[in-house]
């Protein structure tokens, strides 16, 4: 009962913030509830004992990534309101169908998990599922590592490559006579 | 009830009252200490040695005016300086006083990235500070700030990896465990780090010789040029508890927390009379002398040569350091 309330709270305050974060006017508030927003999910992993996985989402996207955003549009001067596109109908209409597209996806959503009852749910991923020297360990710090660098060690090293990619893009990019 | 409700919110009441009366003494203190290292007397008007200036100048600033530029973003203006202040007061839960849980609020296992990423959330305050007063010198300052964080953030936090690889834990208690197994405190085991953490700690919280967000000399004031009364003092409470906040970690990490110096050698076992907290406060003395020290001693960086120093030395030496730790951990 309290753990229903204290999702729905935070449920409603993640959408809540995630509505306002895309309607306000001026990009720094924007960004500003970006942080706030950032910081309820990293409280709604808390109420999942997924603690390490809260930090580590308030140190890199609340704390980092954010602050990347606000220097850039900082430095960007979006005083000025957008430009208005000049086919008003061609917007819309792409606006009903991507909306059309996201509403299915959560109907389709709603139904598979009205259909999937909650023991099912909970019995699909069980910490015997892995092995014994994970289960040992006390905390999830330790049991992420491991099992990043046991089980799931090539799509990491994999994901990594990416970002290592992504990094040496953006300096060839940035600087065009090396 | 008692235990877990009316135990941990008397604790917090005494922590924040003692934390917001340090930093009131501190700044007394570093006025003093410089006064001293320049041949002046510094405070001496307000009760004995100028002890009463830690009380008189915050009751001054909350009786200042309060002003708002006109042009200024009301709400981020007024919001900046409680997202400045704030996390810094959280920060704290998690410092431990001592080996008893009487002396801590929260022991958490990832406690040393809590205090990592809360205090990285605290420099919104700076950098919304500066945008919301609409005025080019606080921009300059906020921007500053942000270009700051990331070059040091990164530093500290590769530096910390090493730590934590040598203590095997994140708990802040389990890291002051960890010295007292092993015998010796981590600051000899990890010099490199010591000096890369101490660095990274100034150039956080905006300290000489890193205090380019809110260079007197060439931004009148910095981020906080447009700030007056109440609203200046929380910046300045901020900047102050986040001094108190790196000296009690680097103390914690590297010092041996509330440890008595040499426990294991019998001779000087008379030592372990003064209470675990005394030489925990003791250290993070140390280190806040050190600071206010090289204040008073190091002229300021340019902003080039700030940047050139994180992300072409620190960086570097840090991820070195990582690595021969990897391996001495891994092979001795």
């Amino acid at each position: 009962m309290f753990d229903a309330i204290v999702f729905y709270t935070l449920a409603a305050m993640i959408l809540g913030l995630g509505i306002l974060v895309i309607s306000v006017h001026s990009a720094v508030h924007s960004v500003l509830f970006l942080v706030v927003n950032f910081l309820f999910v990293a409280i709604l992993y808390v109420t999942l004992s997924a603690e390490f996985v809260a930090v580590i989402q308030v140190l890199v996207y609340a704390g980092g990534i954010v602050v990347l955003y606000l220097f850039v549009v900082m430095l960007v001067s979006l005083k000025q309101a957008p430009e208005q596109y000049k086919d008003q109908r061609r917007l819309s209409t792409i606006g009903v169908l991507l909306s059309a597209v996201v509403f299915l996806e959560v109907v389709g959503i709603a139904v598979y998990t009205s259909t999937v009852t909650s023991e099912t749910v909970s019995t699909s991923v069980k910490l015997t599922d892995f092995p014994p020297r994970i289960q040992g360990l006390g905390f999830n710090t330790e049991q992420i590592g491991w099992v990043l660098y046991t089980e799931y060690l090539i799509p990491f090293e994999v994901a990594s490559m990416l970002l290592l990619v992504a990094m040496i893009g953006a300096i060839v990019l940035a600087k065009r006579d090396i | 009830m008692l235990e877990t409700v009316i135990i941990p919110l008397l604790k917090i009441a005494v922590l924040l009252n003692a934390v917001l009366v340090a930093v009131t003494f501190l700044v007394l203190m570093e006025r003093k200490v410089i006064a001293w290292a320049q041949a002046r007397l510094g405070p001496m008007r307000v009760g004995p040695y100028g002890i009463l200036q830690a009380i008189v100048d915050p009751i001054k600033l909350l009786l200042k005016e309060d002003i708002t530029p006109t042009k200024a973003d009301r709400w981020v203006f007024t919001i900046a300086p409680v997202m400045s202040l704030v996390p810094a007061l959280v920060v704290f839960s998690v410092v431990p006083f001592g080996s008893d849980p009487l002396y801590y609020v929260a022991d958490i296992n990832v406690g040393l990235l809590f205090i990592i990423s809360v205090t990285s959330i605290g420099v919104y305050g700076i950098i919304l500070g500066g945008w919301a007063s609409n005025s080019k010198y606080p921009l300059l300052a906020s921007l500053r700030a942000s270009a700051q964080l990331v070059s040091y953030e990164i530093a500290v936090t590769m530096t910390l990896v090493s730590v934590i690889l040598t203590a095997g834990t994140l708990s802040l208690v389990g890291i002051v465990e960890a010295q007292r197994e092993t015998g010796v405190w981590f600051g000899f085991i990890q010099p490199v780090a010591l000096v890369l953490i101490f660095i990274g700690g100034l150039a956080e919280t905006n300290r000489m010789p890193f205090d380019l967000p809110e260079a007197e000399t060439e931004l009148t004031g910095g981020f906080h040029t447009e700030y007056s009364g109440m609203r200046f003092a929380l910046f300045f409470l901020a900047e102050y508890a986040n001094i108190i906040v790196v000296s009690a970690v680097v103390a914690i990490i590297f010092l041996g927390g509330w440890l008595q110096p040499f426990p294991n050698v019998a001779l000087l076992s008379f030592l372990g009379v003064i209470p675990g907290w005394v030489w925990f406060i003791g250290k993070i003395f140390v280190f806040l002398y050190i600071m206010i020290w090289i204040r008073a001693t190091l002229p300021r960086y340019r902003y080039d040569q700030l940047m050139s120093l994180g992300w072409k030395v620190l960086i570097p030496i840090a991820l070195a350091n990582l690595v021969l730790t990897a391996i001495v951990k891994v092979f001795v």
